[in-house]
């Protein structure tokens, strides 16, 4: 009797199919990838032991650089809009509907109310924290960041979108531009918000250090 | 010698002495392939999670100028951190005497120290750290300051605004200290 012969199979696997899975992933991780915004306005933040995520849908973000500038940024198109009407009416900013289409599309503000129509005629591969003067806090009298966040409120509330308030400062920025930051929150009645750190690993042995030991608080909240 | 079939191929027949050209094979390795693919992938996964920046939340008070709004805080369970130049601390129990004589310093590093000292020896209900930052100091030190409170576990803790005579007492030990 003769065994039958048994067909010897190549052990080579056909690799198109997984190479297809591999780069249709890859290409899939790429185009999701948000790449951060080249920084026109360069800061430095502190970091914290806060494992919190910074919200990223209807920011409102007040940056801080290192000299002392403040810039207003904002995510939501509709909300830049109403806002520059809100502006227009509350500051007398005086932008045209075209002044409108532009302050939708610029990035970060950060310039006195008057100036704001003439900063927006930069072209925003020049617009640069440096090429601005920054919005004026200096002293409590003339504190225009209250008439922004006034205004900003506005904008949040008559568009329905809920408003998440956040700070950036850069680490060398002196206390009493951030106390005149605080102070104009608190004029137009925001209370909260949340400041942008570095994440930091919590030292060891203090009760913080504890509480995630016993697994009281979650690390990620 | 191999010689090339220069002729159009198509249509007409080759005659029996033309040879065959030998069919290489198509196919390819594709295994470095996907492994290059992978590769990048977990680059991308890795670095897309790893940049989101992270937020610490600070609620603000409201201000009031009436006296029975205003949170009342025993004497024996304030501690008072004042906020110099250069991430220099001073800091104070209670009430500051009128010499200063019980204002201590110390540094950012440090104040950790003092500060889980007079957690252990303060009825939690009664301990209040103050942070009061001079114009001097930097939003860092507030930050680090605040964060400071997170990490022991502090659950009273306000920013404060300083006063004249603090002020001057962290204007006149900075420039000491030098």
């Amino acid at each position: 009797m003769s065994r039958p012969k048994i067909a010897r199979k190549s052990t080579s696997v056909d690799m198109t199919a997984m190479c297809d899975v591999a780069f249709l992933l890859l290409s899939f991780f790429i185009l999701t990838t948000k790449f951060k915004a080249a920084e026109a306005v360069e800061v430095a933040t502190p970091s914290s032991v806060s494992s919190k995520i910074a919200p990223e849908k209807d920011v409102t973000l007040v940056s801080v650089t290192k000299d002392g500038k403040v810039f207003v940024s904002l995510d939501n198109e509709d909300v830049k809009a109403e806002l520059a009407s809100q502006l227009n009416s509350a500051a007398g900013a005086g932008l045209s509907p075209s002044d409108i289409a532009l302050f939708k599309k610029a990035s970060f503000y950060g310039t006195p109310i008057s100036q704001i129509k003439s900063a927006l005629q930069i072209p925003s591969d020049k617009l640069t924290g440096a090429a601005l003067p920054g919005i004026p806090v200096q002293d409590t009298a003339h504190n225009e960041l209250t008439t922004w966040m006034n205004a900003i409120v506005t904008a949040h509330s008559s568009t329905g979108t809920k408003m998440n308030l956040i700070v950036k400062g850069d680490n060398i920025v002196k206390y009493p531009i951030f106390k005149n930051i605080v102070t104009s929150f608190k004029k137009s009645d925001q209370f909260k918000f949340q400041m942008i750190t570095n994440p930091e690993s919590v030292p060891n042995g203090t009760d913080l250090w504890r509480k995630y030991m016993k697994g009281e608080v979650a690390t990620t909240e | 010698m191999a010689e090339m079939d220069t002729s159009g191929g198509g249509g007409h027949k080759k005659g029996p002495g033309v040879k065959k050209a030998k069919k290489a094979s198509t196919r390819v390795d594709l295994t470095p392939m996907v492994d290059l693919g992978f590769l990048l992938i977990t680059f991308f996964i890795f670095t897309t999670t790893m940049s989101q920046p992270t937020a610490m939340k600070l609620n603000l008070p409201k201000d009031t100028d009436k006296p029975e709004e205003q949170n009342k805080l025993k004497e024996s369970g304030a501690f008072t951190m004042l906020l110099g130049k250069n991430n220099n601390v001073y800091y104070y129990e209670g009430q500051l005497d009128p010499s200063a004589s019980n204002m201590k310093s110390s540094t950012m590093k440090q104040i950790r120290d003092e500060i889980i000292r007079k957690k252990r020896s303060t009825p939690e209900e009664d301990l209040m750290v103050v942070i009061k930052a001079s114009d001097e100091s930097t939003y860092k030190d507030v930050v680090d300051a605040l964060d400071e409170m997170t990490i022991n576990d502090i659950k009273r803790y306000a920013l404060v605004d300083i006063s004249d005579v603090e002020g001057q007492l962290v204007n006149i030990s900075d420039t000491r200290g030098k």
